[in-house]
């Protein structure tokens, strides 16, 4: 850095095309509307003002897979709804990222032994990026999961390797 | 009406239908025949002094012992502020009642439960389908005796 320090006009950003892709792109993740048991309600604390979702930029909930680019697995995934969830997973844009919240999500969780309609993982259906474990996960946990999601997303480069 | 009262005006008018009753205790019930459901429901709902117009839930009971399943229907009336129930036992192995549907609207969506869960026909039903699980689902999951399955659709049971 010390050849070309301070020889550039005042104003001048000099960056990385990496960098600043994966500095807008993991500023703007925007979450599906999808919760489907009882994360589901620390999902909407974390969205709501006192936890607030929108520090990271993750506030817009779109209510289409196709304007998505998260989906926040909230809850118990039964073998019935495993289906449409791998379809509404189909349905986002590239890039798209899953993050699997609870117990439930992760495993199972309390229906691991006796549940004889839960899907053991949502990662058999859709691949998972990020786990938050927790039964439900305080909110503070979901927005810890949607930090480690954007140091994830900041480690992507569009070169070829 | 106490239960009592209720249980006396039932074995008086459909004497041919009620085996046996429990007028005390915290589950006053009468267990009917099968096959004189259909009729005291009928009784219960448009009895001027019953008017059980509220059908709250139907439970299927699986017993394995008795190789039966029990079911009951809780009923209140919302105007006389009085409860009661009606248990009826059907054969585990073909169990088959009539459907209350006709009575009680509410009781649609309760026996496709109970075919659901417990793989109990109800004889007349406008629309008996699975009502939770998926339609292919092998088996009814609550019977004592079910088996959990190994794979759905490309899915592992346990992974």
């Amino acid at each position: 850095m010390a050849l070309i320090e301070g020889i550039f006009e005042p104003g001048l950003v000099v960056t990385t095309v990496d960098w600043v892709l994966n500095w807008s792109r993991k500023r703007s993740i925007f979450p599906m509307t999808f919760g489907i048991a009882c994360c589901a309600i620390e999902m909407i604390a974390t969205g709501a003002a006192r936890f607030d979702i929108d520090r990271f930029g993750s506030g817009a909930f779109r209510a289409t897979p196709r304007q998505a680019d998260l989906m926040i697995v909230a809850g118990t995934v039964t073998f019935k709804m495993a289906e449409r969830l791998r379809r509404l997973w189909e349905q986002m844009a590239e890039p798209r990222y899953v993050i699997a919240m609870g117990a439930c999500a992760i495993s199972g969780g309390p229906y691991h032994v006796h549940g004889y309609h839960v899907v053991k993982g949502v990662d058999q259906v859709v691949p998972v990026d990020v786990y938050v474990p927790g039964c439900p996960p305080r909110p503070e946990a979901l927005l810890e999961g949607i930090m480690r999601l954007q140091d994830k997303i900041s480690t992507h480069t569009i070169a070829k390797r | 009406m106490t239960p009592s009262d209720i249980i006396a005006f039932l074995q008086q008018h459909h004497a041919e239908s009620v085996v046996s009753a429990v007028a005390d205790g915290p589950y006053p019930h009468a267990l009917v025949k099968a096959e004189g459901l259909a009729a005291v429901a009928a009784f219960l709902k448009t009895q001027p002094r019953l008017r059980f117009d509220l059908l709250r839930c139907i439970s299927a009971i699986d017993w394995p012992a008795k190789n039966n399943i029990e079911l009951a229907y809780d009923v209140i009336s919302t105007s006389l502020g009085h409860a009661f129930a009606i248990k009826v036992v059907v054969d585990r192995a073909d169990p088959r009642v009539e459907s209350v549907s006709t009575v009680w609207p509410a009781a649609e969506w309760h026996e496709r439960e109970a075919f659901d869960l417990m793989g109990v026909e109800f004889l007349h039903h406008p629309d008996l389908r699975r009502i939770l699980m998926p339609e292919d689902w092998p088996g009814h999951p609550l019977r004592k005796d079910y088996q959990d399955i190994v794979e759905y659709r490309g899915l592992k049971f346990n992974p």
